[in-house]
């Protein structure tokens, strides 16, 4: 079931959802007014821990595979590091640096303008799939192309297709080769597909690409196992091994967003003069955080908070457990849930949605909440949920990071 | 940027390209300046090495610059300096009051703390050695040609000393000092910045006359005393710089005579010429927003005002925190009246006023 109203379905009075976004705003007010020097600490502490164990991982590869004898260990050792290393920078680091939650420190190398991150997609297109239509359009059928990424049908309202049944295959493939899926998210393939696409701007975007992942393999199959010299198949396969946990360990991160039962999906209809109260509530239904200690949120980019992320885009992820605590105490006050669980529990939600929907409708239950007794869907339109382009969309708003074309390019255009 | 900072240099800058597949998408300086802080010419830095109180309420900051500085700014030129205050880089700019040296290790800029100027006190009195700050190239044409003129007049008001000491000591030190003629005003003989070094320096030159004028007890400048302070200002060389009253008068004072042609100004705040664009609508395309700006508005405060995350740092046209591309259309920049409209021009939007309609990628 998805909700075509957020009011409706919570029961709150217009009155109510404006006060409650009132409070939100309260809230984001209180942080961006006592942002720091202990804030600027935070961030610039992590990108030297990123970098020193980065360094160490590399290091550790080169030299502990010249010896017989610490080949194994050193293949271990440099490799832990190094999935560590790429962790720590995509998930704390670029994608929170991206969002613009260090933008007020005024640093130009800790700017969201031109920071770019340790995976294949370039950090341009990141901004425009993931700060823009993800973040904006958050959980809504058609718009939000981060509902099962194009590949892997992810709510009871996508239509069902033979094709489907293979959904157990895509999504492992998914999980492995999580980057290179994400590095082709915003060219958006339907469109290609159809013929719809600008053609000039596809060939930006694979240029791009190509360009980007191009480097990123360089880096790691070609240069680090030939400076390893004669053993250099035990590099080459230590940093496999560090991309592959990488993406294992952001795919799951990411898919326990969105996906656990109790994140609901949204038609078009609530998109319709959407307040930004009401947008504030669509967040908080739409996102499930996850249960944990200091290190594993860290680890995961903070998205164990990913309703005050969804909440707050741009404000500093060190931040979100203070807030995270003012937001559960606005939930109770308006009796409006709040997703959470072991990250053990989310993921196993997750992954039985993704085998369900694999098959037809008809042939499983659903797990959804019980929709509120008082609402109407009997009338419910039946919608499509292809893809929109910009123009079909919303214009932006500014919370959600900025996004501008990368720098390098606007010296070369 | 990197690019044109390092063309002096072309090996290094090969080794650098090299080394950044290893570190791709980062830079290798990325790496580097976790060493030492100084490594990097990404952005340039600086190091506190010393800071040397001056008088009461002015210090001197003696600052280590790291990798892509060339010490071949003209004496009088100013440097932007950005320092981290609650966690936030805040910019300024203040006169070099060394004298250029190729062979150099070290700059000074000399600063007084004004009374509701939060940057300026805490980089008086809070700044520790050891420091690491944001620097930005050196600029301005308020400099001290070489070889100097041969009659040369200096007016200073206040702090406005320090780009004439930097003229001063360069002249000292090349041994060219032509026949000056320095008028210092001052509250009070305490608060004179380099009073001690400028005494030193004109007793060794006697081709150098210093006038102090301590202004609590004697009263401001009076221009029209100028023929008995210095009979023949009119046919000398003129740099004056202090409070902007002061130099307005001077101004004033010198084009009544006709012969603004010798006067050099330096103003310690950024004055944008009456010259502005036609203005126009701005937009910022990727955030979708739109707003009419008239010719005197910078495209920064226009951006801000319609409510876009505009990046910005010291507002001045310094230190090109606020460059974005301009994708079409023509701006001006407000302190030189040029003109730019390549598409995809990377402009300072601090500085720029729309000439018609323009848009912006941000």
């Amino acid at each position: 079931m998805a909700i075509a109203d957020v009011k409706e379905y919570t029961h709150l009075s217009e009155e109510e959802v404006e006060q409650l976004g009132r409070e939100l705003d309260a809230i984001r007010a209180d942080i961006e007014e006592s942002r720091n020097a202990k804030d600027a600490a935070y961030i610039n502490r992590m990108i030297k821990i990123q970098r020193g164990l980065a360094a160490a991982g590399r290091v550790t590869l080169i030299a502990g595979t010249q010896s017989a004898k610490a080949r194994k260990p050193a293949a271990v050792l440099g490799s832990s590091l190094l999935g560590v290393a790429k962790i720590l920078e995509n998930m704390e680091i670029g994608h929170n640096v991206m969002h613009g939650q260090w933008d007020w420190m005024n640093d130009p190398e800790i700017h969201s303008s031109n920071w770019e991150w340790d995976t294949a997609q370039p950090a341009e297109q990141w901004k425009h799939s993931h700060n823009y239509v993800h973040h904006q359009f958050t959980n809504v059928l058609g718009h939000d192309n981060d509902i099962g990424y194009g590949v892997l049908r992810m709510a009871r309202e996508q239509k069902w297709h033979p094709y489907y049944l293979g959904q157990p295959v895509y999504n492992a493939l998914l999980a492995s080769l999580f980057q290179w899926g994400v590095s082709l998210h915003d060219l958006d393939l339907e469109r290609i597909r159809k013929g719809e696409k600008d053609p000039k701007e596809m060939k930006r975007q694979l240029r791009q690409i190509v360009k980007k992942g191009r480097n990123q393999i360089l880096k790691d199959y070609i240069v680090y196992p030939a400076l390893s010299g004669k053993h250099w198949k035990t590099t080459l396969k230590a940093n496999a091994t560090a991309n592959l946990a990488r993406n294992l360990w952001s795919y799951m991160i990411i898919f326990c967003g969105h996906f656990p039962d109790g994140a609901l999906h949204f038609t078009e209809e609530e998109l319709e003069d959407e307040t930004r109260a009401e947008w504030y509530l669509r967040q908080m239904l739409g996102s499930a955080n996850f249960e944990g200690g200091r290190t594993l949120h860290i680890l995961s980019g903070s998205l164990g908070y990913q309703i005050e992320h969804h909440l707050f885009p741009d404000l500093p992820s060190n931040r979100y457990p203070e807030i995270s605590v003012k937001v559960r105490a606005l939930c109770d006050k308006y009796d409006i849930p709040y997703t959470t669980g072991p990250l053990y529990k989310q993921y196993g939600q997750t992954f039985r949605t993704i085998m369900k929907l694999s098959l037809p409708n008809h042939m499983t239950a659903t797990d959804d909440p019980a929709p509120p007794e008082r609402r109407d869907t009997a009338d419910e339109r039946p919608r499509d949920h292809k893809r929109r382009s910009d123009e079909e969309r919303q214009p932006r708003r500014r919370e959600l990071g900025a996004y501008s074309r990368s720098p390098r390019e606007r010296e070369h255009d | 940027m990197f690019t044109e900072r390092m063309a002096g240099t072309i090996p290094w800058e090969r080794v650098r390209r090299a080394g950044s597949k290893l570190t791709t998408p980062l830079h290798p300086d990325d790496y580097l300046s976790l060493l030492n802080p100084l490594w990097s010419s990404r952005e340039l830095r600086g190091r506190i090495e010393k800071v040397i109180p001056e008088t009461e309420d002015a210090a001197t900051l003696v600052i280590r610059p790291g990798w892509g500085w060339h010490y071949d700014h003209s004496p009088g030129q100013y440097v932007g300096i950005g320092v981290q205050v609650e966690g936030r880089f805040q910019w300024r700019s203040y006169s070099v009051s060394s004298p250029p040296r190729r062979s150099g290790r070290t700059i000074s800029i000399t600063v007084r703390a004004m009374p509701e100027g939060l940057l300026s006190a805490h980089l008086v009195k809070g700044l520790e050695p050891g420091t690491i700050v944001r620097l930005a190239k050196p600029e301005g044409d308020f400099v001290m040609p070489d070889p100097p003129p041969a009659q040369v007049l200096f007016l200073v008001g206040g702090s406005g000393i320090t780009p004439v000491m930097a003229m001063l000591r360069t002249l000292d030190r090349r041994g060219t000092m032509p026949d000056v003629v320095l008028h210092y005003s001052s509250p009070t003989a305490d608060r004179m910045i380099f009073r001690d070094e400028l005494k030193a320096l004109s007793d060794k030159h006697e081709q150098l006359t210093l006038h102090e004028l301590h202004t609590d007890v004697d009263g401001m400048l009076d221009l029209a005393e100028m023929d008995r302070i210095c009979p023949d200002w009119k046919q000398r060389s003129t740099w004056a710089c202090g409070p902007g009253p002061m130099l307005d008068a001077v101004t004033e004072h010198w084009e009544q005579a006709g012969v603004e042609d010798n006067l050099h100004l330096e103003r310690f705040s950024l004055e944008l010429g009456g010259e502005g664009g036609e203005g126009g609508t701005i937009t910022f395309r990727n955030s979708n927003k739109t707003i009419d700006a008239d010719g005197a508005t910078t495209v920064l405060e226009a951006g801000e005002q319609a409510g876009v995350g505009m990046p910005y740092g010291c507002r001045m046209g310094i230190c090109h925190t606020c460059t974005l591309t301009l994708v079409s259309g023509t701006i001006r920049d407000l302190r030189s009246g040029d003109e730019f409209g390549q598409p995809n021009e990377p402009v300072q939007t601090c500085v720029t006023a729309a000439v018609g309609d323009c848009t912006f990628d941000i």
